[in-house]
């Protein structure tokens, strides 16, 4: 049975685990457990590869993933899928801890607080609750406004928890929906009930998910995206309900914690950003070189035709809520971008895809320049391609790009990508809709320059502003997307949920700022963003610069020296005398090393308490020229 | 599938529920025989024995186990009803 169908199988998993236990090095040890976790397993596998990684992480401490501590606050029994949430995380790159709060106490624990979960201080609390739980049993004949009345007051109560999650223990609620246990009372024509246990469980969870986006709240879906049976076994078990009040039958656990573990990475900006496609026989059926535009399978009047133009719909879904799309396929350029422009079918068009590579090199080098050129890490990467020995190759050469399974037919591609969750998001905003266009639009860009000899002049021509102001609210979900999830153009790597950044702006004594870049190109949203704070271990009239980050979409454009700027001006304004500048090495953030520098500032001792690693520098405000840049500033109050 | 058979899968899934490559069972072991062996784990330990022989223990049929030796009794009687 196929638990986690877009995962590789190991022929001899089981081996693996054993031989993986062997290896002496924590470290080494812990990459291959992370390796393991990346392939289909059930779940006795991954428990075994769980305990294994646990072994490596307490001789290691967090073994360079990024630590993160979730409470499940539950209504039914969840320790049988915790190993299953830790190993998914692994994959994305997550060393999870994991507390899970008294059998039903969420109530008594988000209410009156406990001792246990304060200790352990949640950055995460996912409320897993059911309908029983939540709702008392009602008379059948209970009428409509009565049973509205109890949904309506139900989910006030849910809410509550929720805030006292954020308020008691600062920590970001999760929501997981509800699931039916209990079969219809009528069948079809259910709602002629409305307070049948089946009516009641539907109209709450469409009440809580839509109380979850009003409230800013993730959520977990057990209800659409956990099957409800693979094979002969169902997510909810009634055996599993009367043995050991389990909601999820164990079977599903790793399915189950890979759900949970998709939304704790896109919770901290961990989601993949970039699908590769390939082409021949993934986008159209046959070789473009051999069949040519008449003889490739694509679009109405064939099957076939037909599934991969489906395909071809669903990646432009993605490309407009944001993924950014490339091509990298062995071909010759011109015969492939032909098939772009002439065949009359081709739903994906050449505007939609950031970085078109086709070539005959190997596709790890060209990964590595798809990834170079649109300055994103290979992790964030997702590789499709139909040819198994591609994927194989790319598995090995290059493990931080995402490599699905493929299906034997194309008419199931679009629900295998769907499946894998690489994509997942807690938050839309405007920008991701524009970022498709901007990725392409940057290509345009980038060949402008590659043109241009004159740099200044080039940045003359594309007519750029920069609008500044403070965060606001609304500002509040891209600036916390961008402080979890921009790695190379940023100082310190300190990540901050909304909710701790929404406290932090309200303190007056701080300055935050976010900026957004237009250009003769486009809009490119918000792209950077700065916050500081005094700093007692600095000295009075000292503004420690404390998180300074920018897309990489935007590098070499100038928007340093115009950020600094407006920094320096907005620091004079708070009475400070001075900016202290901090960097502090992450092993992905080099190309900012020498940002400090380039902008004037000088290097200072850090005070003895410093983080060994950190370097400092600072810029007196006093005779601070302002640098030169090519913006025009538009500054919000 | 002879006893024997059945003791020997019973014995891997043991293996891999209790990570511990060298458990020998036999018939009189119980749950405070076997570390690890709690309500949780019981329960992973008959969904694993299910998948294994392709057989489902009923509700009543969880409760009403002593020790390995019934386990395999168990076992044993489902796949020979199923044929």
């Amino acid at each position: 049975m196929q638990m986690l169908p877009w995962l590789p199988q190991d022929p001899d998993l089981s081996g693996a685990i054993k031989a993986a236990r062997g290896i002496a090095d924590p470290l080494a040890r812990l990459h291959a457990a992370i390796g393991l976790a990346g392939h289909d397993r059930d779940t006795v596998a991954t428990q075994r590869i769980d305990r294994l990684a646990e072994g490596c992480l307490a001789e290691l401490g967090d073994g360079g993933l990024t630590p993160l501590r979730l409470a499940i606050l539950a209504s039914h029994s969840v320790d049988h899928l915790v190993p299953a949430i830790r190993v998914a995380g692994l994959s994305h790159g997550i060393a999870a801890s994991v507390h899970v709060d008294g059998y039903a106490q969420f109530r008594q624990t988000l209410l009156t607080g406990d001792a246990a979960l304060e200790r352990f201080d949640p950055q995460l609390v996912l409320l897993a609750l059911d309908t029983a739980a939540l709702l008392p049993a009602l008379p059948l004949s209970t009428d409509e406004s009565e049973a509205d009345e109890l949904v309506r007051a139900t989910a006030a109560d849910v809410r509550q928890l929720w805030r006292q999650a954020r308020n008691r223990f600062g920590a970001q609620p999760v929501h997981q929906t509800l699931i039916g246990q209990a079969p219809p009372v009528i069948g079809s024509n259910e709602l002629l009930l409305p307070a049948s246990p089946a009516s009641l469980c539907r109209r709450l969870d469409q009440a809580l998910r839509e109380a979850a986006v009003e409230d800013g709240v993730p959520v977990v879906d057990i209800a659409d995206q956990l099957p409800e049976a693979i094979g002969d076994d169902r997510r909810y078990d009634p055996v599993r309900w009367h043995q050991a009040k389990q909601l999820i039958n164990p079977i599903f656990a790793p399915l189950y914690g890979d759900l949970v573990a998709r939304v704790l990475a896109a919770a901290g900006g961990r989601s993949r950003k970039c699908l590769v496609l390939d082409l021949d026989n993934t986008l159209w059926g046959g070789v473009i070189g051999d069949d040519g535009i008449d003889g490739v399978k694509l679009g109405q009047g064939s099957a076939e035709g037909e599934a991969y133009l489906a395909f071809q719909h669903q990646v432009v879904r993605l490309a407009e809520r944001g993924v950014i799309i490339a091509v990298c396929s062995k071909n010759d350029h011109a015969v492939a971008a032909a098939m772009f422009e002439q065949h009359p079918e081709m739903h994906l068009r050449q505007s939609h895809v950031a970085c078109f590579v086709a070539n005959w090199q190997d596709k790890a080098t060209n990964l590595r320049e798809i990834a170079r050129r649109l300055n994103i890490g290979l992790d964030s990467l997702v590789f499709v391609d139909d040819n198994p020995a591609e994927r194989a190759i790319i598995r090995r050469e290059l493990p931080q790009v995402a490599v699905p399974e493929l299906p034997d037919d194309v008419a199931y591609y679009p629900e295998r990508l769907a499946a894998a969750g690489y994509f997942e998001a807690v938050a839309v905003t405007h920008d991701d809709f524009a970022r498709g266009q901007n990725y392409a639009a940057n290509a345009e860009r980038a060949a402008a320059v590659e043109a241009s000899t004159d740099m200044d002049g080039f940045l003359e021509s594309l007519d750029m502003t920069l609008t500044v102001g403070p965060i606001s609210p609304v500002d509040r979900p891209r600036a916390a997307q961008l402080i979890n999830k921009s790695n190379q153009f940023n100082l310190t790597t300190v990540r901050r949920g909304e909710q701790e950044l929404a406290a932090l702006l309200g303190d007056p004594a701080n300055v935050g700022l976010c900026f957004r870049l237009r250009d003769r190109f486009g809009d490119n949203g918000l792209i950077s963003v700065i916050l500081a704070r005094p700093d007692p271990q600095w000295g009075e009239g000292s503004l420690l610069i404390d998180t300074w980050l920018m897309s990489c979409r935007v590098l070499g454009r100038g928007v340093e020296a115009a950020a600094l700027q407006v920094l320096a001006d907005a620091a004079r304004r708070s009475g400070a005398i001075r900016l202290v500048g901090e960097y502090r090495p992450s092993g992905r953030n080099a190309m900012v090393e020498e940002h400090y520098e380039r902008l004037g500032f000088v290097p200072v001792e850090p005070p003895e308490t410093c983080n060994g690693a950190a370097r400092f520098w600072h810029l007196p405000l006093a005779d601070a020229a302002p640098p030169a840049h090519h913006m025009k500033l538009e500054i919000r109050a | 599938m002879t006893q024997q058979d059945i003791y020997a899968g019973l014995t891997e899934v043991m293996r891999d529920v209790f990570e511990d490559d060298d458990l020998q069972i036999g018939s009189t072991t119980t749950a405070q025989d076997v570390p690890g062996w709690d309500s949780q784990a019981h329960v992973l330990l008959i969904v694993a024995t299910e998948q294994r022989f392709g057989i489902r223990f009923t509700t009543a049929e969880f409760e009403s186990l002593k020790n390995v030796g019934e386990f395999a009794t168990l076992i044993g009687d489902k796949l020979a009803r199923r044929g």
